[in-house]
């Protein structure tokens, strides 16, 4: 068992790890950089924004994302690890969802791609259960008191988006201008989406 | 267990981290990281729950080091399990990369779990129905286990309302433990500020998906 007292630097660890490994057949750069690749450039928030705009413009698809979230976001091409069984929490003007792990970081990779550095720090995975007000208002967003706050606390492999409100004066707005304007804040529910 | 990791409410962590664009890799051994433990389980012939127990087990203070630092660790533990390597071989591979001059350990004899999968993912079914309903009071097990579970502790002992029966699952209690995958019914279980921080809480509904052997009924 790893000793607490010998701390290793966490680079030198991942190297002495990927070499032990590679020289037993078990990983290989090729590998390693296929991965890095995938979750740097083609998974990531961009999905899940494309999943929100087309909901904002249709009412077809917004029915069927609330009602069964893997089916209407894999009808877009999404899915994969951490994304078995995902549900699309609406935000209204009276209710406003807000998306936590509190055990470890669990997050929607399919839609949002790999956790920001928030979504796994201590602070935000403490706080979020306990004061979840007082968090977003220092993420900046100030919600009136008559906005009831939901917390979802991601414990089983149920994975949750958040689907923002669409913001006023898009009405004419595409919908690749719609997804552009949809962050992965908004996405988590720490941030609404801004008018352009 | 009740680990570093149960996080829930928990105070003294601070503030927040500021919100940035900036790439999931902040450097390129991160990525590797990602990777050696995106694989881990595959290469430890373990699954997903003994990865998250092994990140568990992670010492508290190399926990609190970083995200990417308890991942890998928790990669390294679970491959230890499985007699893939030892903690020596990577001491030893640290110190060479280091540029000294330091023996090569033994490799260890691998020993890897031997527990039926009923499939990919985690997703399954069970002959008998959910035992609690949309609706249905339920009161969350004292339960305090020395293995994995997913029931966070914040919200032992409370009582809250089943909001949604989500899809079967495999059980994270046994299946890290490779006892079984014993897959179980899941809720989404909603409980009010209040009755988890007190009278003086900020008033907010909390829902967290919690596994059927945690819940009781109310009454």
């Amino acid at each position: 068992m790893t000793s607490p007292a010998e701390h290793i630097d966490p680079a030198l660890r991942v190297e002495a790890l990927a070499s032990l490994l590679a020289e037993r057949g078990l990983i290989d750069e090729a590998t390693i950089e296929n991965f890095v690749k995938t979750y740097e450039q083609s998974v990531g928030p961009m999905n899940g924004a494309k999943v929100v705009a087309k909901a904002w413009t249709d009412p077809e698809y917004r029915a069927r994302l609330l009602a069964d979230g893997t089916g209407a976001i894999a009808e877009l091409g999404f899915k994969g690890p951490q994304g078995e069984h995902i549900v699309a929490l609406e935000n209204t003007p009276t209710t406003h969802h807000v998306v936590v792990c509190t055990l470890c970081s669990c997050y929607p990779w399919p839609v949002l791609g790999l956790p920001p550095s928030w979504y796994k720090d201590p602070a935000y995975r403490s706080r979020m259960v306990r004061e979840p007000r007082r968090v977003l208002r220092e993420f900046g967003l100030d919600l009136d008191d008559s906005v009831e706050i939901a917390v979802h606390d991601s414990s089983s492999e149920v994975r949750y988006m958040v689907l923002p409100e669409r913001p006023a004066g898009t009405e004419d707005a595409t919908e690749e201008e719609l997804a552009a304007l949809v962050t992965r804040d908004a996405m988590v529910g720490v941030a609404n989406v801004a008018a352009p | 267990m009740d680990g570093i990791h149960d996080m829930g409410g928990k105070r003294g962590f601070g503030q927040l981290e500021e919100p940035t664009d900036a790439p999931p890799f902040a450097e390129p051994w991160e990525g590797k990281a990602f990777v050696i433990g995106a694989l881990a389980a595959r290469i430890a012939g373990t699954n997903l729950h003994a990865f998250r127990h092994a990140i568990e087990r992670v010492p508290p203070s190399e926990y609190l080091v970083g995200y990417w630092n308890r991942w890998t660790i928790g990669a390294q533990i679970m491959m230890e399990d499985s007699g893939i390597i030892t903690d020596e071989q990577v001491r030893a591979r640290a110190a060479q990369l280091s540029g000294q001059d330091v023996p090569e350990p033994p490799a260890p004899e691998p020993h890897k779990p031997q527990m039926p999968s009923g499939g990919a993912g985690n997703l399954r079914s069970r002959d008998t129905p959910p035992a609690f309903a949309v609706g249905d009071e339920v009161r969350v097990a004292d339960l305090d286990p020395v293995g994995h579970t997913r029931l966070p502790r914040y919200v032992r002992r409370r009582a809250g309302t089943v909001t949604a029966i989500q899809p079967c699952q495999v059980f994270p209690d046994t299946a890290a433990h490779f006892v079984g995958e014993n897959p179980q019914h899941c809720y989404a279980v909603e409980f009010d500020s209040r009755e988890l921080w007190g009278a003086d809480a900020e008033p907010f509904r909390l829902s967290v998906d919690l596994f059927e052997p945690y819940l009781e009924p109310a009454k």
